[in-house]
This record gives structure tokens, sequence and C-alpha cells, in this order.
């Protein structure tokens, strides 16, 4: 099949991006990324500026990758990667949008990368457990709830894409903190820096650029993992309760 | 040059505790002054590195990618193994070393697996105690599965996502240092070049990959956690952008790549479907649980699939053949991972493939869905016939594999509930890697290599859910007390200058290598030399290996080199972001660790493990080891393109009897 590409390039985080037409013939067989590789190949056979995307794994699971194709962060599959997406999704002649997750906290680095490390930032501020290496008491003496261990589970499946944050219209990462909360303060171990986690990564949010929730809901519909927007409310009780109860 | 293993004295299951007990340590004041640089972020890297910032020293890390949460650890399914034995199943310390020594081919330390298998048992505490969710009994206590073919269940588990569980655990603590200021923390930063200085490594030049800047960074230690090298074949279960070059680097210093011939070949993964085909996905190894395997009988029916004009459905009974129950009647579907490979080579060579390029063998789940239905009716009192049983027979698959199932049918556009799976086998994990004594380090003193990236636990082949114990083991618990041994000879060392000619100079070589790249100009991508070196390791240093193939695959090697450095086109320049010089740079040392991995196979002139040499086979066609005359560990040294030398380690057996594996 023949595709239209209509793609977004941008030299530099500082440089004014344009959208570029290109044609690519591609198979139902060829996920999305490999039909760009056949572009950018056919680009470097030409010796012109191969387009910049950001990939690694190519399973769903490393969280690189991350196209907003025609309007939605990862594409129009739903719990589907950038990567994941195929091209049998899509016949002869049909034109695509290609653009970068876009966002404040997002700087775009080149075409369609993008700078993430804001996400890192929210969690350096908490998003964890304290625990040295050889502190840790053995596995089995905190039994943890079946339903429990698998709703933690459900929360920590987040793959730190952003894709959550390049749709919501106000750039807010709610979602993503909320599930890194959820993931930790529902499980014993994590409970005892429930609120002072809470607390901190909310604030770290704010600092990063992020922007604030209005519960418009596009987070949960675009996540590849399908997490919950359950967290979300998760977490506002828990802020709400910990600065009510703590005292600094 | 001698290779010291420095394995220390006395009965092998006291060793690490009292060498440990004995160890020379490092005061907390002298810490703070120790400077450590870690390389990669993956489980062994990430833990690494949260653990020695934990202890005090100063830690400078680095990874290419944008997050240290993306290393290619995230992506592995299965299981990690412990020796809890928390089953009561009978499993024990020593019954995990000794199920790694004979699974990895009895080509492997004794004294470091065993040290392995103790340390295990701390990971799964220590995971569990940083949030890791793995899977739990209904009474909240830890569950386990068997895996592998092994006869206990040691395997703990989050669902098929364990190794994501067990790397954001690790980056967690990594973020947790960061934030305390013990680590510094350098991403989107590639290592290009090791800095040594009086012959101990010091340090190592960066390339920002953002702006393009070159870097300088000095240190007291060097610990490489970069990973596997399985990208050589192009076509791999690896991540894009795993790479050997880091560890190449080191070579090119005087580290040595011990074993580069021991790769595992992932039985279970998705076929091949074009030349445009960027890598290859493995379907968890648990699906041969349930599923058989087959190819048709005739060659006719074969042909007749690949051209579509029949389906699977269309072959009977009586004309398919379940090679690996027929070959293997003890073991059947569930043979380790090289030898169902090598199976499925061998009914491909013969021309019964399946898929459209021929390289494709049948999983099918008919019977599974049959047996399961028929229980869950009659248990449940309902209706046998035949709709019915299916249609219970698949519910409970749904359950087992669903997602599996799903991302199937996302990749290949088939429903696998309908029509039986095709797979083939693809490079996925590789147990060869940098040489290290008992102490991790490298004979470069100074230079340590943890996790995938040495040689050290698993032999020719490693079990099921044995890398993410060894990535941890290394990280957590071996290499911050080991490390020790060294930095105490360090305490009068002061702060290493990033100045010195040794660095400056380094960074020169790095710039003129990178420009260079550049400036040949040339008409063929780099993508184009990566698939062409990926083909001929693959077809002479692949499933199969033999004399002939080997000699004639150096020689393409070579070949190939040479076209690389007159014809090769990176665009761009090496200020700027440049993905493209990225892989140029990869894939040039990917050449030279790929002429070494064939001298290697070569030398070798036994079948061991994930090493199958053609040559030595036993009369009934199975692998046949040499133990008179193999008994070692190969330990290359880089000749400035000119034939490698190969070093030997004697590998001593005291604790456990050498065995022929047999599975029939």
């Amino acid at each position: 099949m023949k595709l239209n590409l209509k793609i977004w390039r941008q030299s530099g985080p500082n440089d004014k991006g344009y959208f570029d037409m290109h044609s690519v013939e591609a198979n139902e067989h060829m996920s999305f990324l490999e039909m760009l590789d056949v572009l950018n190949e056919q680009l470097i056979s030409e010796k012109k500026d191969p387009i910049a995307f950001a990939h690694d794994c190519r399973e769903g699971i490393c969280g690189t990758c991350n196209l907003v194709i025609d309007g939605r962060p990862h594409g129009p599959q739903k719990g589907t990667t950038t990567c994941q997406l195929h091209m049998r999704q899509y016949k002869d002649d049909d034109t695509i949008v290609i653009e970068p997750f876009r966002a404040t906290a997002f700087p775009i680095i080149k075409d369609l990368v993008v700078d993430r490390s804001s996400l890192d930032g929210v969690i350096q501020a908490g998003g964890y457990i304290s625990v040295n290496t050889g502190q840790a008491v053995d596995a089995n003496a905190i039994p943890v709830e079946q339903e429990v261990a698998a709703d933690a589970f459900d929360s920590a499946t987040c793959i730190g894409c952003g894709a959550c944050i390049a749709a919501c219209p106000n750039g807010s990462a709610m979602l993503f903190t909320s599930a890194k909360v959820s993931h930790l303060g529902k499980l014993p171990q994590g409970k005892v820096e429930h609120k002072k986690r809470v607390q901190n990564m909310v604030a770290q949010m704010d600092k990063e650029g992020f922007g604030l929730c209005s519960n418009v809901g596009a987070c949960e519909a675009e996540c590849p993992k399908e997490i919950s927007l359950d967290n979300i409310a998760f977490m506002n009780r828990a802020f709400i309760g910990s600065v009510l109860t703590t005292e600094d | 040059m001698k290779l010291d293993s420095k394995v220390p004295e006395g009965a092998l299951a006291e060793k690490w505790t009292k060498y440990k007990s004995s160890m020379p340590l490092v005061a907390p004041n002298n810490k703070r002054r120790l400077e450590v640089i870690v390389v990669g972020t993956g489980l062994a890297g990430a833990s690494a590195a949260a653990t020695m910032g934990e202890l005090g020293y100063n830690v400078k890390c680095f990874t290419f990618h944008d997050s240290p949460r993306r290393a290619h650890s995230i992506a592995a399914q299965g299981g990690i193994n412990a020796a809890k034995n928390y089953q009561n199943d009978g499993d024990s310390v020593f019954r995990l070393f000794y199920d790694t020594i004979k699974g990895g081919d009895y080509r492997s330390r004794e004294a470091n697996v065993h040290r392995l298998a103790e340390v295990s048992t701390d990971i799964i505490d220590q995971c569990t105690a940083q949030g890791v969710p793995f899977a739990r009994e209904y009474g909240g206590l830890l569950a386990n599965r068997s895996f592998g073919g092994v006869q206990v269940s040691r395997t703990f588990y989050a669902r098929g996502q364990t190794g994501q569980q067990l790397l954001i655990g690790a980056y967690q603590a990594l973020s947790r240092q960061i934030a305390k200021g013990s680590v510094d923390m350098y991403n989107r930063h590639e290592m290009l070049d090791l800095v040594k200085v009086d012959g101990k490594a010091r340090g190592i030049i960066t390339r920002n990959l953002v702006t393009g800047e070159l870097e300088r960074f000095s240190a007291h230690a060097v610990v490489l956690a970069t990973g596997g090298y399985g990208n050589v074949y192009y076509l791999s279960t690896n991540a894009m952008n795993s790479n050997v070059s880091a560890g190449w680097r080191a070579v090119r210093r005087g580290a040595l790549m011990a074993n580069p011939c021991y790769n595992q070949i992932h039985p279970t993964c998705i076929p091949v479907s074009g030349d445009y085909q960027s890598k290859l996905t493995l379907m968890s190894e648990s699906l041969r649980n349930d599923g058989r395997i087959w190819v048709p009988k005739s060659k006719e029916d074969a042909q007749a699939i690949k051209e579509g004009r029949k389906t699977a459905l269309d072959i009977v009974e009586e004309d398919r053949d379940y090679y690996l129950e027929r070959r293997y009647p003890a073991f059947g579907n569930l043979v380790p991972r090289d030898v169902a490979s090598r199976a499925a080579k061998v009914a491909c060579d013969e021309g019964n493939g399946v898929a459209p390029t021929g390289l494709g063998v049948f999983l099918d789940f008919s019977s599974a869905i049959q047996r399961y239905g028929l229980q869950e009716a009659n248990s449940r009192g309902l209706s046998t016939d035949d709709t019915n049983v299916t249609k219970l027979g698949k519910e409970i698959i749904k359950n087992k594999y669903g997602n599996l199932f799903q991302m199937y049918e996302k990749i290949s556009g088939e429903n696998p509930y309908e029509r039986p799976m095709k797979i083939y086998p693809a490079i996925h994990y590789t147990m060869g890697g940098i040489w290290v004594d008992y102490n991790l380090e490298t004979n470069v003193p100074g230079l340590f290599a943890i996790g995938e990236a040495n040689f050290s636990d698993h032999g020719a082949n490693r079990l099921g859910a044995s890398a993410l114990m060894q990535g941890l083991a290394d990280g957590y618990f071996v290499l911050p007390y080991t490390i020790g041994n060294f930095l105490s000879t360090q305490i009068r060392t002061d702060k290493i200058a990033n100045d010195t000619p040794e660095f400056i100079q380094a960074e020169k070589d790095v710039k003129e290598r990178l420009q260079g790249l550049i400036d040949i100009n040339g008409n063929q991508s780099v993508e184009s030399f990566h698939k062409k070196l990926g083909k001929i390791i693959w077809e002479n240093g692949g499933m199969s290996r033999n004399e002939t193939g080997l000699k004639k695959g150096i020689a393409e090697v070579r070949a190939l080199r040479d076209e690389f450095y007159k014809d090769v086109y990176v665009p761009g320049t090496i200020s700027e972001f440049n993905p493209e010089l990225e892989k140029a740079a990869r894939v040039a040392d990917f050449m030279e660790l790929g002429e070494t991995l064939l001298f290697d196979a070569l030398n070798r002139n036994e079948s061991c493990g994930g090493h199958f040499r053609e040559e030595s086979v036993s009369d009934e066609g199975e692998a046949k080891r040499d133990d008179n005359n193999y008994t070692y560990v190969a330990a290359w040294e880089w000749n400035d393109g000119q034939d490698p030398k190969v070093h030997k380690e004697k590998l001593k057996f005291d604790n456990v009897e050498l065995k022929t594996r047999s599975y029939k």
C-alpha cells in the first residue's frame, strides 16, 4: 500500500517546526515503526535528513516510543503502544499525520523526539520505598492479600511513556504520578512513607511544569497500559488526607 | 597472559561467606572520597549504582537511554529464580547451583555459580521490600512456578512482566540515591571509550547524544553493566539500541571477550515476515507447557501452506510430524531451549517449514483446548459435545496465556485460538561476555563487568528465569562488596584528574573515529551493513556451526568491514543529535565482535549448550561435548584486526560430576 505521511519536522528545541509531506510504500505486516524505518532508508538513500523518532524495545514495554498519530498518542488502537501498532490498521492511499508528544514539560529535541526527564524528576521526589540493600526482612514475613497485590500491580504496570500527559489538554501528569502513589501506597511495605510521598510527588509535579487536572479523562483513554482514573481519585484522597494530618 | 580466577580457598558452600567476612573494607570517610563510574542502568547497573550510593561511594551513572527506566531488562517476561524453597519441594542452594551448572553444560565456574545460588534468596527479600508486586497465593504469601524443565518450583514472577517490575524496583532505588546526591545520573550519554591511566581503568569518554558534545569522566573504578551483544545477529529479541560498544571499547583497551560463541537461541519467537523486519518478538517459553510443535510430514503439504493453498487445519493428524515428541519421547515439547531450537532448524532445513519464508513451525493448542475443555465440562457436569468442549477449552487457555495470544494476534494478524501459531527460533541472550574473576573484575585493574555484560555464571547455556537473578545478584549483593577489594587499595589516591594526556588522547581518538565515519560519505546506509553482518553471523555462527562455514563467515565479515569503511553513508555532523552516527559506531564494533565470535566458534570443536558444532555429534546426531579438550573458558584478546588471540582459563569441577545431558 502507498501511504501519505504528514510528519512534524523540527531541527531543535528552539527552532520553528513544520509539517513535511512524504510518501512510502508499506505492507500490512509491517509495524508502524518499521514503516518509518523504510521511509528513513529511502531518505538516507537520497542523502536527505532521516526523521528522528524515539524507539527501543518494540515490544510495548520500555515506554520509549511516543508518537501522536492522527491526533492520538500511540495511535488509534486501544491499549497499544506505537511500536505494537501494525499497518494492517491502514489501507492504500491513507494519509497519516505524525507528531511528537506535546506538553510544556516535554521540550522537543528533534523532529518526533522529546525530553521526558521531568517524569524522572517526579519519581526522584518520592516514588520509591526507602529500603537499602540488605535491610529487607524475609519476603514472606509480610503477607499481602492477593487482591491488594493485584490492585497495586495494575498501577505498577505504567511504562512511563507520557501518553497521559500528551493526551491531556492541560499537560497534567496526574495519571502518571497517581499510578506510582497507588502502586506503593497500597502495599504494606510502602504505607510508612505514603503521606510524605504524596506531598512531595505532587509538589514536584508542579515544579516540573506539568499542568493541573481538570478531570477530562483523556489520559485513561489513551494510556497504552489502560491505567485507571481510579488512581487519581486514590491520590487526591491521600493528598487531602495528608495535608490535613501532617504538621509540616 | 595468565588468567587468575581468584576463587577463594575452602569448601564450596563456605567460600563466599568466609571471603565476605575477610575482605578488606573501606571506611565511611574514605568511601566519600572514592568515585565509581557505572555504565548502564539495566537490572545490574541500576542495582549496583543504587547500592554503592547507599554505601557512601560517589557514583556517576550513565545510560544512552532517555531515562534509567528503559533498559532491555524491562522486557523479560517469565520470572526470577531463587532457592527459597517456599514450596517445600526439596529445593536448596545446592540444587539451584547444580541445575545451573548442568544447564550450562559444565562450562561455568563452580564458585561463581554457587555464590549466585546463595544470594538468590536475598534478591527476593530485597525486591519485595521495594514494592515489587510478585504473584501471591490466596493466603498472601508468594507464589512460585516451575520453569525451563527443572523439577522444583523456584521461579518468582510478576504476571508476564517480571523484568519490568524488577527494573522499576531498581530504578526507584536508584532514583532515591539520585535525589540524595550520592549518584549523579547522566541520561543520553553513550560511553565511547575506556580511559586507562598507569594500566588501571580510570574513566570513560562519553558522547552527549542530544548535543553531540564529547565529555571526559574520571573515577577510581569503572563498572560496565552494558548488557549482551545479541544484536550482532541484526534480528534478535533484544531492543533496537542494545549494543556491544561499551564492552567492545574496553576490549580494544585490553579487556578480554570470553566465550563469545555461547549464544542462546530461544525456540519460541514469531517468525520473520519480510526484509523490512527490524526485530523479533519472543513468545514466553511457558507456551510450550500446553502447545504441541509440529510440521507437515510431506514437503508438498509444507509447500502448499507456504504458498497459502492450504492451512494447518487441512493437514490431518496422520500427516503431521510432532518432531519433538518423536525424537525426545521423555521430554517431548519441553526439551531445553537449545535442543528445541536446533530441532526446528532441522525440520525447516529439510523443507518442511511452514511460514512464507519456509522458516517456521506450528505451535498448536488444539489438543490442549480439547483436553482442558473436556475436563472442565466433566467437572462442571456440562455437555461434552464438541462445540461446548472447544468453547470451555478456549476459556481455560485464555486465562493462562491471554496476553500472549493477544500479542501474537497484534503482530501476526492471525487468531491463535483458531489456527496454530507459527514460531521460529531467534537470538535472545548471550552467555559470553567480558572475562571477569571471582570479584567480577576484568583483567584490567579497576574495570568491572556485571550482568549479561560478563561471561561468568551461565556457561554454554542459560536456564530460564536465571538472567534476572544474575543481573540483580551482581548488582545488589556481589559487586558492592567485591569492588571494595580494589577500592581499599585506592584510599590514598586523590581524585582522578580528567585533563591528563591519557584522557585528552582518548577524547581525540573518539572524535577522529566519529568524524572518520562521516567523512566516508559513501552510498550505503548503516542499516544495510548491519543487515548484511547479521545474515553472515546467523548463517555461519547461528544454530549450527561447522569449520567451512565459520572460515567462510570470517572472510565475509572482513570483506564487509572493508566495504563499510569505504562506502557507508552517515548523514549529519558529530556535534548534533544524530541517531545514524550512533548506529554507525555501534555497527562498526559489532563487526569486530562478530568476527571474534566466529573465531571462538571455530576454536571450540565440540558441541556444548548453545554452541553446536556439526563435527561433534553422537551416533544419534545429538550434541557431543569434549571434556578432555575443551573444559576451559576461551578469553579473546583483540589483536589490531589480525586474528584474535585466545587465552584459556581451565575450569575445575570439584563438586559435580560431568555428565552428558540427555532428554531422550
